[in-house]
């Protein structure tokens, strides 16, 4: 690419003529900057070279401090909601049901492990998506794709593909009904 | 770049037989092995058997690489258009329907515009074109204008060519009748000229030759 308004060694080198046959100080800047001939287009202004480093150095900055400043300061907004998921006695001991939690999400997997114990997981492997199935008296969660195989108590990965955590599901027992209170990120 | 500085391609429209060997040879080129990029033309095909290869007249303002979107039309330091660069032609066919002489070639298959580039492994060494290396009439010749003007006293190159408001320099030259008119062939103009050469055939086949047709 050559400089404009500079004066460029390779204007005089110019093969190539402009459809108008005016002179190249008339064409618009375009033209210049989409040489036809291959010397001027190979060519490139140290000028030019540095601003494209600059600018694309400055480019990834700005971005990588959006992100921290995003870590930072955008956990703040409104608490997640409070929303009922299921009545205590609906499911017996080892039963499971889906729920989504908040309204429109990704369905999430309630399963009672005890009597009074309850743990609810995103319901999407972490490897590819499917969705996992309760094994409960193995203490685990499979997921059929590729045999992944999750905790049940924590949600963590133990055997196959996957490498992250389930995300779970805060959950809160009040008077015989099972409370969806939040969304805890997956961990690794 | 020296080689081409003297050497120029001259086409010869009135010494073509048709023979379609240019054809043949243009598909041994190493730049596009397989793909012929010459396409034999003929005049006036309800009168005449007269043919015209064609080939890359490598323009001094290419109208392909002009309309090229994707700046995938270059042209070398001693003036030769060369096949859109693979990867910045994305197929558009822009080129190929800009072209004012018909000579980009859209090959689908590769997704790539082909075209003659004057056989630019062999000229740029100062080697003959494949095509003018056995065309048998020399319709197509490669040499310098000296020998040119020795071999061929009874024409002209020309290559500036007239297409409406357009005018094209063109590293490749024509051979005209070196006594006609003009440096400058009006291309969009000679369209509506009646075709020239049909008096020999209305003495030889009567009026009812010219007839029958309109």
């Amino acid at each position: 690419m050559s400089q404009p308004g500079t004066e460029n060694p390779r204007d005089v080198e110019r093969l190539t003529v402009p459809p108008d046959r005016r002179s190249v100080a008339e064409q618009p800047k375009w033209r210049r900057d989409f040489p036809i001939d291959f010397a001027e287009d190979d060519y490139t202004a140290r000028r030019d070279l540095v601003k494209f480093i600059v600018l694309t150095s400055a480019a990834l900055v700005v971005g990588q401090g959006w992100l921290v400043l995003k870590a930072l300061f955008g956990k703040g907004g409104a608490a997640p909601p409070v929303l009922p998921v299921a009545e205590v006695d609906e499911l017996p001991v080892g039963g499971a049901k889906t729920f989504t939690y908040p309204e429109g999400s990704t369905p999430r997997l309630l399963v009672r492990t005890g009597p009074e114990a309850f743990v609810a997981y995103d319901q999407q492997c972490t490897h590819l998506l499917c969705p996992v199935v309760p094994a409960v008296e193995q203490g685990r969660l499979h997921c059929p794709c590729h045999n992944g195989w999750f905790d049940l108590a924590t949600g963590r990965p133990i055997a196959g593909p996957p490498r992250r955590a389930l995300p779970r599901i805060r959950l809160e027992v009040r008077e015989r009904t099972v409370y969806a209170t939040g969304v805890e990120d997956s961990a690794t | 770049m020296p080689a081409l500085e003297n050497l120029e391609f001259f086409i010869d429209p009135g010494r073509c037989i048709g023979c379609q060997a240019c054809i043949q040879a243009c598909t041994e080129c190493d730049t596009h092995k397989g793909q012929s990029m010459i396409q034999l033309d003929y005049m006036d095909r309800a009168h005449s058997t007269q043919t015209l290869p064609v080939i890359c007249m490598h323009c001094d303002s290419p109208t392909c690489a002009e309309v090229c979107p994707a700046d995938a039309i270059k042209r070398t330091e001693d003036g030769v258009v060369q096949t859109a660069r693979k990867p910045r032609c994305i197929a558009c066919n822009n080129c190929v329907l800009a072209c004012p002489f018909g000579v980009p070639k859209m090959n689908t298959r590769m997704a790539l515009m082909m075209k003659c580039d004057m056989c630019y492994d062999r000229t740029s060494v100062g080697l003959k074109p494949m095509c003018a290396s056995v065309c048998p009439s020399q319709a197509l010749a490669f040499g310098t204008r000296e020998e040119m003007a020795k071999l061929r006293p009874n024409a002209r190159p020309v290559n500036t060519f007239q297409f409406g408001a357009q005018t094209l320099r063109t590293k490749v030259n024509l051979m005209v009748p070196r006594e006609s008119p003009g440096e400058t062939v009006d291309v969009t103009a000679a369209i509506y000229e009646p075709a020239i050469g049909h008096d020999l055939l209305k003495e030889v086949f009567g009026d009812g030759f010219q007839k029958g047709d309109a």
